[in-house]
């Protein structure tokens, strides 16, 4: 497989947020700045890169009928490890982004990509799979993420550009749906295009 | 990162087959291997983890007191109230308490949990509140943080005696935030419980 389609199809083709449409639960809760969105979407990057190499490198030494819970247990693992570094270095981040850090482990793009993509594939293609998965998903966070802050906040990466409040539905649940729906009809639009 | 290497050192034989055997022994390895390097890491990080909890209490005790010399950290004690704690530090200057920052919660928040750090004078007087942590909406709720909204300023040198720590919507003498009465009453609780424990025993 060519190696750079098999990295650019994470951001449009099949973004796993705009278009493949999973994840949702991380996306509508911590989009909320430009700033939470890039770090959950960074974290969310590093647990994907690492469990697609730890999966397929291992892949022909798991029975078929324990592979859920190994690939699992491998992917709470690497949540785990970047939960703790994360508290240790960067706390204020931590803190905003809290209950959403070892959410990664159930999140569905982490275990599809290992289950669809990393137990089939080698272990190069895997890491270069889920780095470009990883940083779509990045991508497509810090852009709803800035979009619901500079509609909600009148900011943007936590620097302001308007005095007083914005448009408070956008920084809410309903903005989050709402900023989401637009977008995909966006993604959409272009990869009609270019297809 | 330790077992990745572990892992990759075992040869890319042909795909195991799913025997009794062979699952609890991959099983076993996988989760064997994974708590090792967890171990490993939670040591790594355990002490730069207790470092910034232990700077960012520090912080907050120092907004909410005057002036202190002493290590309020390690003179702390705690009482236990509705099924949680309240822990107060005592802030002393050259061994004469100047004021006590209790940390205290609710329960009772839009969004759940709040806990705040309360700064009181020796006589009760409220000396000054720092937000530790709430769930409240954005926009909203979290105007109670003083790095959103000077919301909470009110509350500065009044004295929960004869300053009623109620909504004035229910009859008391704060003014709530506009379009967040739970979070305020949420607020004005935690507030209220910390003072009651400092009055009912909290003072040392």
């Amino acid at each position: 497989m060519n190696q750079l389609k098999n990295f650019t199809k994470g951001f449009f083709k099949e973004n796993p947020v705009l278009v493949l449409l999973l994840g949702m639960c991380p996306t509508l809760g911590v989009s909320t700045s430009a700033i939470n969105g890039l770090g959950m979407g960074l974290a969310t990057t590093f647990v994907l890169t690492m469990s697609n190499l730890v999966v397929s490198s291992v892949k022909s030494q798991i029975p078929d009928k324990v592979r859920i819970p190994a690939f699992i247990v491998i992917i709470a693992s690497f949540v785990t490890i970047v939960e703790l570094v994360m508290q240790a270095y960067i706390p204020a981040l931590f803190e905003q982004l809290g209950l959403f850090i070892p959410l990664i482990v159930v999140n569905c793009i982490v275990l599809g990509r290992a289950e669809a993509f990393a137990s089939k594939n080698n272990v190069l293609s895997s890491v270069i799979d889920g780095l470009g998965m990883g940083l779509g998903f990045a991508m497509a966070l810090t852009i709803l993420g800035g979009v619901r802050e500079m509609l909600g906040n009148g900011s943007f990466f936590g620097m302001k550009f308007i005095a007083g409040d914005g448009i408070l539905v956008f920084v809410l649940a309903p903005g989050a749906f709402l900023a989401l729906a637009y977008l995909i009809v966006l993604v959409n639009k272009i990869n009609k295009k270019t297809a | 990162m330790l077992n990745q290497k572990d892992l990759e050192r075992q040869t890319m034989a042909s795909k195991k087959e799913s025997t009794f055997i062979n699952m609890f022994l991959t099983l076993f390895l996988v989760t064997f291997i994974a708590s090792a390097a967890l171990g490993y890491i939670y040591e790594i990080t355990k002490e730069p983890i207790a470092i910034s909890k232990m700077a960012k209490q520090n912080n907050a005790i120092m907004q909410v007191v005057p002036e202190y010399n002493n290590e309020p950290g390690n003179e702390s004690y705690k009482i236990a109230i509705d099924g949680d704690s309240i822990q107060f530090f005592p802030a002393k200057k050259d061994g004469v308490l100047v004021g006590t920052a209790i940390s205290t919660f609710t329960n009772k928040g839009f969004g759940g949990n709040v806990r705040l750090m309360v700064g009181l004078l020796p006589d009760g007087t409220i000396n000054n509140i720092a937000v530790l942590e709430h769930k409240e909406t954005p926009g909203l709720g979290d105007k109670m943080d003083k790095k959103k909204s000077p919301w909470s300023i009110q509350f500065n040198g009044k004295n929960p005696a004869d300053f009623k720590l109620i909504v004035k919507k229910d009859g008391g003498d704060v003014d709530a935030i506009t379009a967040s009465t739970i979070s305020s009453r949420a607020f004005c609780d935690a507030v209220n419980r910390a003072y009651k424990a400092y009055m009912e025993g909290g003072q040392k």
